[in-house]
C-alpha cells in the first residue's frame, strides 16, 4: 500500500510544464446540466436548504482559502473574518445603494473583503508561516468586534442581526429554495470557473512558486510580496462571496456571531482534508465535513434510536466523526482528493496491480 | 487541473451515492401529532439543555400514557441535535418539517435564539408557527406583520420592564427611581442586546441612570467588566448573561465586592445550573423567571407518581427534579400542548396542520381554572394570545438563592406592556417595511 502512493505523481497541481490537450470535459458538462437542470427539479426544500446550499458555499469558502493556503502556502485563520466582511458589506450595499441588482452586490461585497484581505496581507510581507498565522487570527477576531461593536453595519438593528433585504436578479424573487440554490450555484460554478484558469496562469504559476520555496522564487525575479498581497486579496472576495451567500442564500440572516473562530477552522479543516492546492479537493472536503455529521445522525438514529440515550448519541457520533478524520489523514495525509485519485487509477489497471 | 475536475466529479458522485442512502418516510400514521424536538445535548449549551429536554419529554409522556394523548390524538416525538447553531437549527426544521411518517407538525420550538432568527422567515414560508418562550423577536409580538412567531409568556422588552418594576418595588415606588444608577451586564450577542431599547425608554421615563456593560462571549473573563461596575456604583445589576458566563459574572462580582443581593439575573440566568457553580459567591443572588423552581406543584406530583417512580423520566440526575430548566421543559410543552387543544376545538378532534395550529395558539386562553386543573397553578402564569399579541402574559417571578435552592420573593411581577408597545409596533412596522410584508387586518381574524 505504502509502496503504491508513492508511485504517484503529487495530488497538489505542480506548476504545469507542458501544454495540455484541450478536449471537451463530457463528465464536467454532464454534472452541470444536472446541477441545474435536474437537481432544482427534483430536489426537495431539505436537500436544496439543508445539504446543498450549505455545501456549496462552504465548498466555495474552501476555494476562496485554498487560492491563499494551498497555493500560496500563507495559512491563514481568519477565513471567518472576511467573510463577515463579504456577509456584512454585501447588506450594507444592498440596504444604502436603491436599485443596485443583486449580483453588483455581491460582488461589491467581495470586492470590499477583497480589500479589507489586502490590507491584512500586508503584514506577509515580513513574516511567515506560523507568526503570519498570527496575525490573520488578530484579524478574525478585530473583524469580529467590529460587526459586532459598531451598530451601523447592522443598521442599528436591536438585535445586531443582519437579514437579506431582496433577494431578486433581473425581476425574478430568489426567495424560493430552489432560486437560492440556482444563485449559490451559479456563483459557485462561475467563481470556481475563474479560480481553475487563475491558477494556471502566470498568477497561478507564481503563486506556486512562492509556495515552493519563496527564497528561489524572489531570485527567479517573482515580486514576492505584490503576489502574496494579491492572493490575500482574491482569497478574500472568493471568501467574501462565501460569506455573504452563507448570510442571505443559506441562513436568511446572520450575526458576527456566525462568523467566528470556529467558522474558521471549518473551512481550514476543509481544505486541509478536502486537498491543499486542489481546485477538486474543496469540493471534497466541504462534503466530507457538512454531510458526514448528517449521515452519521441518520445512523445512528436509526440504528440505535430508541436504545442508547440520546446524549450519549450525539457525542458518539462527534467520536466517530473525529476518529474518521484522523484515519483519513493517517491513510493520505495529502487530503482526500488524493486518496479518491489513487483509487481511480487503481480501479484504471484493476485487477492488474502496479 | 482537468484531472483534479474529473477527481471532483467523482467524488461528488460518492458523496450523492452516499446520502442517497437517507431513510425516506413512509406508511402514514392515522392518529398521532408529531412533536419535533430540536436539542442540544452536546457542546457549550448542553448543560442547560439537557434537563430542558427532560421537562419536555416527561411531560409528553405524561400526556401520552396517562391522559391518553390530546383528546385521543398521541404525540410522537423524535430528537435532532442543533447545537444551538443556526446551520444545524436550519437542519433540523427543514428534516421535521414534513411530519414523521404522516404525523404532521402543528406548532415548532426552534430552542435557541440563533435558529430562531434564521427560521423565522422559513417558518412563515412554510406557514408553520414557531414558540420561542422568553427569547426570539421581540417584535413577534405584533402578530399582524409576524403571523407564525410567537414569542410568548416573557419577551425581552416585558423581562426589561419587569425588573425595572421589581426594582421599583424595592425602592419604594418609581418616584424614587429618579438618580438611581442601574447597570445592565449583557452578553454580547443578539440575546444580549435586546434589552437596550426599552431600558433606554425607562430609563427616560423613570429617570434613572442606564449603564450598559457588554460582556464578549463566552464570558469566562469578566474582570474589566466588573471593575467598570465597581467604578460607576450602581445601586442595581441586571444580569442578562448566558451559560458559563453566568456564574463567573457572580463570582466576579464577588471579587470585587459588589453585593448579590443586588444583582437580579434575567431568565437565561436563573436556574440551579447557573448559580451552582458560583459557590458560595452565589448565596442571595435574585433571578428573574417565567417558571419558577421547585417541585411542589401539583404537575410534579402527577409526573412524579406516573413518570418518575416508573423509571420512564428522561432524567439523568433526579436532583434535577424541580430545577428551574426542568421546569421550563414543562412549561414550554405544556403552552404546545394547550395550544393544540384551542385548535382541535375548532378543527375536530384530530392531528393539527402547521397553520391549524397558529390558529390554535392565537386563540390560546390558559386562564387560571386551566392552569389549576393541568397543575400548573403557581408554576405558569395565565396566558391569553391574540392574533394582535403573541406574547399574552408579560409577567416573572422574583425567586432568591439561599445556596440550596430556589425561594420565591414575589408573586407574579407584571410588565408595563401599554408602554413598550408603541416600540414593538415601530420596529414591526420597519420590519414590514424592509420585508415588503403587508400586516394582516386582526379585527378580521376572530
Amino acid at each position: 500500500m505504502t509502496t503504491l502512493s508513492h508511485s504517484l505523481p503529487a495530488a497538489h497541481d505542480s506548476a504545469p510544464v507542458e501544454l495540455l490537450r484541450r478536449r471537451l470535459p463530457w463528465a464536467l458538462l454532464a454534472l452541470l446540466a444536472v446541477a441545474f437542470g435536474l437537481v432544482p427539479w427534483l430536489g426537495n426544500d431539505y436537500w436544496l436548504n439543508a445539504i446543498l446550499i450549505p455545501f456549496l458555499v462552504l465548498s466555495l469558502a474552501g476555494l476562496g482559502l485554498n487560492l491563499l493556503t494551498g497555493y500560496t502556502g500563507q495559512t491563514s485563520v481568519g477565513a471567518a473574518g472576511f467573510m463577515a466582511v463579504g456577509a456584512f458589506a454585501t447588506y450594507g450595499l444592498l440596504l444604502r445603494v436603491p436599485g443596485l441588482p443583486l449580483p453588483l452586490a455581491l460582488a461589491g461585497g467581495g470586492a470590499i473583503a477583497a480589500g479589507v484581505g489586502f490590507l491584512f496581507g500586508i503584514p506577509s510581507n515580513r513574516i511567515k508561516g506560523f507568526y503570519l498565522m498570527v496575525t490573520t487570527l488578530a484579524a478574525q477576531f478585530f473583524l469580529e468586534w467590529v460587526f459586532t461593536k459598531f451598530p451601523w453595519f447592522y443598521n442599528y438593528a436591536s438585535s445586531g442581526t443582519i437579514s437579506a433585504p431582496r433577494l431578486e436578479v433581473f425581476g425574478h424573487d430568489l426567495h424560493s429554495p430552489t432560486g437560492r440554490y440556482l444563485l449559490t450555484l451559479s456563483c459557485v460554478v462561475l467563481l470556481t470557473w475563474v479560480a481553475v484558469n487563475l491558477v494556471r496562469s502566470q498568477t497561478g504559476r507564481n503563486w506556486m512558486a512562492i509556495r515552493d520555496m519563496d527564497t528561489a522564487a524572489a531570485v527567479i525575479g517573482i515580486p514576492v510580496d505584490r503576489y502574496k498581497r494579491l492572493a490575500f486579496a482574491v482569497s478574500s472576495f472568493y471568501l467574501g462571496v462565501a460569506g455573504a451567500l452563507w448570510a442571505f442564500a443559506y441562513l436568511g440572516t446572520a450575526s458576527a456571531g456566525s462568523f467566528d473562530i470556529n467558522r474558521s477552522f471549518q473551512i481550514l479543516f476543509i481544505i486541509i482534508i478536502g486537498g491543499m492546492g486542489s481546485i477538486a479537493g474543496n469540493f471534497v472536503g466541504a462534503a466530507f465535513i457538512s454531510l458526514l455529521p448528517l449521515l452519521l445522525n441518520y445512523a445512528g438514529q436509526n440504528l440505535l434510536g430508541g436504545s442508547v440515550d440520546a446524549g450519549q448519541l450525539q457525542n458518539l457520533q462527534k467520536i466517530i466523526f473525529g476518529v474518521l478524520i484522523i484515519a483519513f489523514l493517517i491513510k493520505e495525509p495529502e487530503g482526500l482528493i488524493r486518496l479518491l485519485g489513487n483509487l481511480r487509477e487503481r480501479l484504471a489497471r484493476w485487477p492488474l496491480r502496479f | 487541473m482537468r484531472k483534479s475536475l474529473r477527481r471532483s466529479i467523482a467524488g461528488a458522485l460518492l458523496a450523492l451515492g452516499a446520502s442517497s442512502a437517507l431513510p425516506v418516510t413512509a406508511q402514514a400514521a392515522a392518529n398521532e401529532q408529531f412533536f419535533p424536538l430540536a436539542t442540544y445535548r452536546v457542546g457549550a449549551y448542553a448543560s442547560s439543555g439537557i434537563p430542558v429536554w427532560a421537562g419536555m419529554i416527561d411531560y409528553l409522556r405524561y400526556i401520552n400514557e396517562v391522559e391518553g394523548g390530546i383528546n385521543g390524538v398521541k404525540l410522537v416525538w423524535q430528537e435532532c441535535e442543533t447545537e444551538w447553531t443556526a446551520e444545524k437549527g436550519i437542519e433540523c426544521y427543514e428534516r421535521f418539517k414534513n411530519g414523521l411518517n404522516g404525523a404532521p407538525v402543528a406548532v415548532y420550538q426552534p430552542n435557541g435564539a440563533p435558529a430562531a432568527y434564521a427560521l423565522a422567515d422559513k417558518a412563515a414560508a412554510d406557514k408553520i408557527p414557531l414558540i420561542t418562550l422568553g427569547y426570539g423577536r421581540t417584535e413577534a409580538t405584533d402578530g399582524s406583520v409576524f403571523p407564525y412567531n410567537f414569542p410568548v409568556m416573557l419577551t425581552f422588552y416585558s423581562e426589561a420592564s419587569a425588573v425595572v418594576n421589581y426594582i421599583a418595588e424595592r425602592e419604594g415606588g418609581f418616584d424614587k427611581l429618579k438618580g438611581k444608577k442601574i447597570a445592565t451586564v449583557y452578553h454580547d450577542s443578539a440575546y444580549g442586546r435586546e434589552t437596550q431599547g426599552p431600558l433606554a425608554l425607562l430609563a427616560e421615563k423613570y429617570g434613572f441612570e442606564n449603564l450598559q456593560i457588554p460582556v464578549a462571549d463566552p464570558g469566562n473573563e469578566q474582570s474589566a467588566q466588573w471593575r467598570q461596575v465597581r467604578q460607576a456604583k450602581p445601586d442595581w445589576v441586571f444580569l442578562r448573561t448566558w451559560g458559563v458566563s453566568t456564574p463567573v459574572a457572580i463570582k466576579t462580582a464577588a471579587r470585587f465586592g459588589f453585593p448579590v443581593e443586588r444583582i437580579v439575573g434575567d431568565i437565561w440566568a436563573s436556574s440551579d445550573e447557573d448559580v451552582l457553580p458560583a459557590g458560595e459567591a452565589g448565596k442571595g443572588y435574585l433571578a428573574l423567571t417565567p417558571y419558577p423552581g421547585g417541585a411542589g406543584f401539583e404537575i410534579h406530583r402527577k409526573i412524579k407518581e406516573h413518570i418518575l417512580d416508573k423509571g420512564k423520566s428522561d432524567l439523568k440526575d433526579p436532583k434535577s427534579f424541580g430545577s428551574v430548566y426542568y421546569n421550563s421543559g414543562l412549561v414550554n410543552a405544556a403552552i404546545a400542548v394547550e395550544a393544540i387543544r384551542a385548535g382541535q376545538a375548532k378543527f375536530g378532534q384530530r392531528p393539527l396542520t402547521g397553520d391549524e395550529g397558529r390558529w390554535g395558539l392565537e386563540h390560546l386562553n390558559v386562564d387560571e381554572a386551566r392552569l389549576k386543573a393541568i397543575g400548573f397553578a403557581g408554576l405558569m402564569q395565565p396566558l391569553r394570545l391574540s392574533c394582535s399579541d403573541h406574547e399574552g402574559g408579560g409577567a416573572a417571578k422574583v425567586q432568591q438563592w439561599d445556596g440550596a435552592k430556589w425561594n420565591l420573593l414575589t408573586d407574579w411581577v407584571q410588565a408595563d406592556r401599554q408602554t413598550l408597545r408603541p416600540l414593538i409596533e415601530a420596529k414591526a412596522a420597519a420590519y414590514a417595511k424592509e420585508k415588503g410584508v403587508t400586516p394582516r387586518d386582526c379585527r378580521a381574524e376572530q
